[in-house]
């Protein structure tokens, strides 16, 4: 049967089991959203303020569901309005199909209204991109955009589309969607001997990264966690893969992370690094980083390994495959010794605040909202000193519930990813958990929270400062603070009446756990304000490019 | 830590379509390297191309560009020329001054080099040379005593005779 450019749109994202799309029409788009009009019971379309939130809003709908988030823009601004948001998706390897609409084929390259080379722009941030000016392409064009967003190292990919190609006509059957690429093969004879090195190990140590998660291996990291009694540092974009009160957790890896996780990783004879990519934020001295230890390496991606640290031994492939494989020849072992002193370092850590007498502390509003709600909750940050409470005071009890802009660092990325996570787990509770910085950057979408009817709770830690340059400026540029005293008057409880959702103050810990009771209990978006000290700070922390040696605990 | 720089001929075979190149390109733009010579052309496979690259790497940033170019969608395979058991050819265009009585002297050098004169006029003379790098920087030296006005080189072409595919020590 013959059918419309935008109707094969429509078909492809139903073959794809897509039943939901976040977006924002224009000129250009009018033919596809006229079709989604006709979709629409097959396919909800979700109209967000702008479109970055449309693409962090299917950011965190893919990170909350594993499955591939779809958003749709016009040509030209809206186009580019995606870039932050195709972006962030690229850096934390997440499954996107973004699908532009452009100008008409005969105006292309004639500077006409609205229009942008979106394929241009995109592909240092996609992990491939097609430009469709022939309705022939258009469906191979899509199908290929799930499978290579879905296949191996995942990531997000832009199929942007002539306006003359969603009016002409084509044959189209339904079908299932292409196969994903087969996962790289793994070397059987490496695996072996890593699992030698693992059972010889006296102090090992794993380094579990975002790839654990996306492998879906958090039943066998645990396994091998306990079978050889191996102490586990993560990343913040692995928060979760292992519980938080789990004996082997070491916490969070990195500059922010804690004593134990970065003491153990420099004192272990043995690293095993999982799925993780030795980022600048993790190894944050490449050459002094765990100095001594012999380093292995598993990752999907061969361009990781030996990208950052060079590493004694390494394999590629996927890392679930990869533990199944390695388990049976894993020795059950323990390491008492090791364990106890790793638990000496874990011991000394308490929730830090440098603040004495602050009325209110963020680790205190952490532990009031764990205490608050159950497993399935998840929390989304935007980016900052928030975001690193936030990953600290966490209760991490499984994974992909803590959605957060790791490699891009994203302010911004909050609301539209708590809106897609909302949707995407309908039954989970999602508290979003902001600063007053992030949240200046994107609350419009609280618009979008009240026309869906979603009960997000937006905690705003609100200290009137930029806290984390604030931050470095109060310790390394003898507080010189440019720009970061934002001198603002914003009314947060006033801006949520205002867009419709209900507004919330809090100065002290009762305050905050009557406001976030009272939120619990309602039917649409809360914010809850919550004031700080300005001078309250992220720690421990390790200043960029230097060691444990060099960090700062108080 | 010092790292020496090593001069480098990869070649990519890529898919025959329109913005191939600029991704291999900005890839290696993005990623910090400076491209020396480029060419580009269409194989006896006309759904493929052929992109040869030369460009300085370390060791490990070599295997890290190669890694990268391979994950582009539009990369079928990527070689590193071993420069033993391969053939490389530039060609040069060198228009340079010269009147009568210079000509003769400068004819000696091409057939020197096995060159051709492939355009004279009553003060100039346009010279065509094809070779290795290393004898186009050989004739371009000897050149100098004569007063060149301008040159263009095509940048490496070449062809294994024994590939080796990037193999990584992992």
């Amino acid at each position: 049967m013959k059918i419309k450019g935008s109707q094969v749109v429509a078909e492809v994202l139903v073959d794809h089991g897509v039943d939901l799309v976040f977006g924002y029409p224009g000129g250009c788009a009018i033919n596809i959203y006229d079709e989604l009009y006709r979709y629409q019971d097959k396919i909800k379309h979700v109209l967000t303020a702008d479109e970055q939130g449309a693409a962090h809003a299917a950011d965190g709908y893919a990170r909350a569901t594993g499955k591939v988030g779809v958003a749709i823009a016009t040509s030209g601004p809206g186009a580019t309005n995606l870039v932050t948001g195709l972006a962030t998706a690229f850096m934390d390897s997440i499954p996107m199909v973004a699908i532009t609409i452009n100008v008409a084929d005969r105006l292309i390259g004639s500077d006409a209204f609205q229009e942008i080379c979106i394929t241009g722009v995109t592909m240092p941030i996609t992990k491939h991109n097609y430009f469709v000016n022939n309705i022939d392409d258009l469906e191979h064009s899509l199908r290929e955009a799930f499978r290579i967003a879905g296949s191996g190292r995942k990531g997000p990919v832009l199929v942007d589309i002539t306006k003359d190609v969603t009016e002409e006509f084509v044959e189209y059957s339904s079908k299932a969607p292409y196969a994903l690429s087969e996962k790289p093969e793994l070397d059987r004879e490496e695996i072996t001997a890593i699992a030698e090195m693992i059972n010889k190990a006296e102090r090992p140590v794993l380094y579990l990264g975002h790839g654990t998660v996306l492998s879906d291996a958090q039943d066998e990291v645990r396994d091998l966690i306990e079978k050889a009694d191996i102490p586990a540092a993560y990343t913040l974009m692995a928060a979760g893969i292992v519980r938080y009160d789990d004996p082997h957790n070491l916490g969070m890896v990195g500059m922010h992370g804690s004593v134990a996780a970065n003491k153990g990783i420099d004192q272990a004879d043995l690293v095993i690094a999982l799925g993780g990519r030795f980022s600048d934020r993790v190894a944050l001295s490449p050459t002094k980083w765990a100095t001594k230890a012999q380093i292995v390496q598993v990752d999907i991606d061969r361009s990781e390994i030996n990208k950052n640290v060079i590493v004694d031994r390494a394999c590629m492939g996927d890392i679930k495959e990869f533990l199944t494989i390695l388990l049976p020849q894993i020795e059950e072992k323990k390491h008492e010794a090791w364990n106890a002193k790793v638990h000496e370092w874990k011991n000394k850590e308490k929730p830090i605040s440098n603040v004495k007498n602050a009325k209110l502390h963020p680790h205190q509003i952490m532990e009031i909202i764990c205490d608050a709600v159950d497993d399935e909750t998840i929390y989304v940050t935007d980016v900052g000193q928030h975001q690193m409470w936030a990953a600290q005071f966490t209760k991490h009890k499984k994974v992909n519930k803590f959605i957060t802009s790791g490699g891009l660092g994203t302010m911004g990325f909050g609301y539209g990813a708590a809106i897609g996570a909302k949707m995407g787990c309908p039954e989970s509770r999602v508290v979003h958990i902001t600063g007053d910085g992030s949240f200046h950057m994107n609350m419009t979408e609280a618009c979008t929270a009240v026309s869906q009817e979603l009960p997000i709770i937006t905690v705003i830690m609100n200290n009137r400062v930029l806290g984390m340059v604030y931050q470095w400026q109060t310790l390394f540029y003898d507080e010189r603070y440019s720009s970061t005293k934002a001198y603002r008057a914003t009314d947060f409880v006033k801006v949520a009446e205002g867009f419709g959702a209900k507004g919330f103050r809090a100065e002290t810990p009762e305050e905050f756990k009557q406001a976030f009771t009272a939120a619990l209990a309602e039917s649409g978006p809360v914010w809850i304000e919550c004031l700080i000290e300005e001078k309250e700070r992220v720690l421990p922390m390790i200043p960029g490019g230097k060691t444990v040696e060099e960090m700062i605990v108080d | 830590m010092y790292k020496t720089l090593k001069k480098e001929i990869v070649s990519v075979l890529v898919l025959n379509q329109a913005n191939v190149l600029a991704r291999v390109v900005s890839l290696f733009g993005r990623r910090g390297f400076n491209i020396d010579s480029l060419t580009v052309s269409a194989t006896n496979d006309p759904t493929l191309s052929r992109i040869t690259i030369v460009f300085s790497a370390t060791e490990q940033s070599m295997q890290q560009i190669i890694t990268q170019t391979e994950k582009l969608e539009v990369v079928k395979s990527i070689f590193v020329l071993d420069r033993e058991n391969s053939l490389y050819r530039e060609l040069l265009l060198l228009k340079v001054n010269a009147g009568s009585e210079q000509r003769r002297f400068i004819k000696e050098i091409v057939d020197i080099y096995r060159g051709k004169i492939v355009d004279l006029s009553k003060d100039s003379m346009i010279i065509e040379l094809t070779g290795t790098p290393e004898k186009l920087d050989g004739f371009m030296e000897v050149m100098t005593e004569h007063d060149i006005v301008e040159v263009c080189r095509t940048g490496i072409t070449a062809i294994e005779s024994n590939a080796v595919e990037m193999n990584l020590d992992m």
